[in-house]
């Protein structure tokens, strides 16, 4: 963006509205190609397993942890007020409004999209991306389309295992503590959850999801400079979905206090 | 090996080029050449790194568009056609990569047929299976079939990279410093393939290199790319007769190395 060889705004500012204007052509082309065929479904499903599959054990510690802690630690201040008993209830309120979903998508933005940006990246400075694309397919429909749509459909289903690990850990953790069944913490905790925000945990899980796919994508996808780009792709792929995450996030919770 | 005279149809073109400019920020790499490319010839493009020998092939495939210039390849201009059509054209050139650029994440099998089970989907698994046999047996890699490309020297990557372009029955291949960084026992090997593929396929071939061991065993033709333009062309003998110093430093440099 040079005008006689001088910047329109700064060299720094030229070069942010450049990526903008990238990274909105590529989110525009993922629309464009997703609805087109061919289809690529077997790809599709390995991604959706590598996504998914792969991850549950990281994700299953994490939110088992997630939930046995903060209900530890939540514990002692509402005993203060004699409010143990409302543990339950504020375990899943934390869990399914915003842990679950959150913890789901930084744990995804670390292990896939570092993964989505260093796989594509070492594909791009090696020349396979090239080489798909000479034997006549589509290496952007074949690499980002079906990577993107993987995680955009399973970090949701992930973060509801999340939320149900993360649950079960604060189950044993209250009865032990308050010898409660199983039928009356999940009475206790499911009472003040309500379908605005198992809808409004899953929309954000999904929109997560895509977030982190199309990052690893575009940041694997447009990497350059040899093996020090594909480090590049990897940490960026990182940093900029986690950055994006909570901006997300702050996002959904102010629209969703809005409107209930 | 003994380079065979392949029948080579002067009357027919299967590449033309015309005025091609290319340029990346402020450099011009590409000046304005033009090159024609026969029915069953092996063109090679000589040049010292850095002058837009690559640049050359990735424009011919798509890869790449011209600034300036016409570029048709089998009576098609490469920059004017649709995507689809470009699909089309691109499954009758066949483009060898200098890292040979195969799929990391596949056996060599699924390398050979991930451009077949794409754009030949009436084909059976039966005649897929043969396919790939009939390329690996023709680059002597028949054994390699199970196993990956991180298992493989840097001479039979460049062969299934080769029988991965061959597996599409291309009428045009595009070769990238087919002999870079290879040593020479498997550099002669290579040139022997380059020189097989074109008798057995029946292919036009260009073939962009430095090395000119590799340019005298495979080239019918040559021609000099100096700084964005061809400055010579003809048999090896008729390019290297010169006083042009660029050239006999570039001949007496590449001897003497």
């Amino acid at each position: 963006m040079k005008r006689s060889g001088k910047y329109i705004v700064s060299k720094r500012l030229d070069k942010l509205f450049l990526q903008l204007s990238d990274v909105y052509k590529f989110i525009m082309r993922f629309f464009r190609e997703v609805f087109l065929p061919p289809f690529e479904f077997k790809e599709m499903v390995r991604q959706c397993y590598e996504v998914g599959y792969k991850s549950l054990a990281l994700i299953t510690l994490t939110g088992f942890i997630t939930g046995l802690v903060f209900t530890k630690q939540s514990r002692p201040s509402l005993a203060e007020f004699g409010a143990a008993s409302w543990l339950p209830s504020l375990v899943a309120i934390a869990i399914i409004r915003a842990l679950a979903p959150l913890v789901t998508a930084l744990i995804a933005a670390g292990k896939v999209g570092s993964n989505i940006g260093a796989e594509l990246g070492s594909m791009k400075v090696t020349e396979q991306i090239d080489a798909m694309e000479v034997s006549a397919t589509n290496p952007f429909k074949f690499l980002v389309v079906t990577r993107i749509v993987a995680t955009t459909f399973m970090i949701p289903i992930l973060a509801v295992y999340t939320g149900l690990v993360g649950m079960l850990g604060s189950f044993i953790n209250v009865s032990q503590n308050e010898q409660t069944s199983l039928s009356v913490f999940i009475e206790d905790a499911f009472k003040s959850i309500s379908f605005l925000d198992l809808f409004a945990s899953l929309f954000k899980a999904t929109v997560f999801g895509f977030t982190i796919g199309t990052v690893g994508c575009y940041q694997g996808f447009n990497s350059s400079k040899g093996t020090e780009g594909v480090g590049k792709a990897a940490n960026s792929a990182v940093v900029v979905s986690m950055f994006l995450i909570f901006i997300e996030e702050i996002l959904v919770v102010q629209v969703v206090n809005a409107i209930r | 090996m003994e380079k065979k005279t392949a029948p080579i149809d002067r009357s027919k073109h299967v590449i033309s080029i015309k005025g091609l400019k290319k340029s990346f920020g402020d450099l011009d790499v590409l000046k304005g050449i033009d090159l024609e490319l026969y029915q069953g010839e092996n063109l090679v493009v000589l040049g010292r790194s850095g002058t837009g020998k690559s640049v050359l092939i990735k424009v011919i495939s798509g890869l790449l568009k011209p600034d300036d210039g016409m570029v048709n390849v089998l009576g098609m201009e490469v920059d004017k056609l649709a995507p689809a059509e470009l699909q089309e054209l691109r499954l009758k050139i066949g483009f060898s990569f200098q890292s040979s650029a195969l799929y990391d994440s596949m056996t060599v099998k699924e390398n050979l047929e991930f451009p077949l089970v794409r754009n030949s989907k009436h084909l059976s698994r039966k005649e897929i299976d043969l396919a790939i046999e009939d390329v690996l047996d023709g680059v002597g890699l028949l054994q390699t079939l199970n196993q990956m490309p991180s298992e493989l020297s840097g001479g039979q990557r460049k062969r299934i990279g080769i029988a991965r372009t061959l597996i599409m029955r291309p009428s045009i291949m595009l070769y990238d410093e087919p002999t870079a960084g290879l040593d020479p026992i498997t550099c002669i090997d290579i040139n022997n393939l380059i020189n097989e593929v074109q008798e057995r396929y029946n292919t036009s071939s260009i073939i962009i290199t430095h090395d000119l061991t590799c340019a005298k065993s495979t080239g019918d033709r040559i021609m000099m790319l100096l700084e964005g333009r061809f400055e010579r062309q003809g048999t090896f003998e008729e390019v290297f007769n010169t006083d042009d110093e660029r050239i006999k430093t570039f001949y007496n440099y590449n001897f003497t190395v």
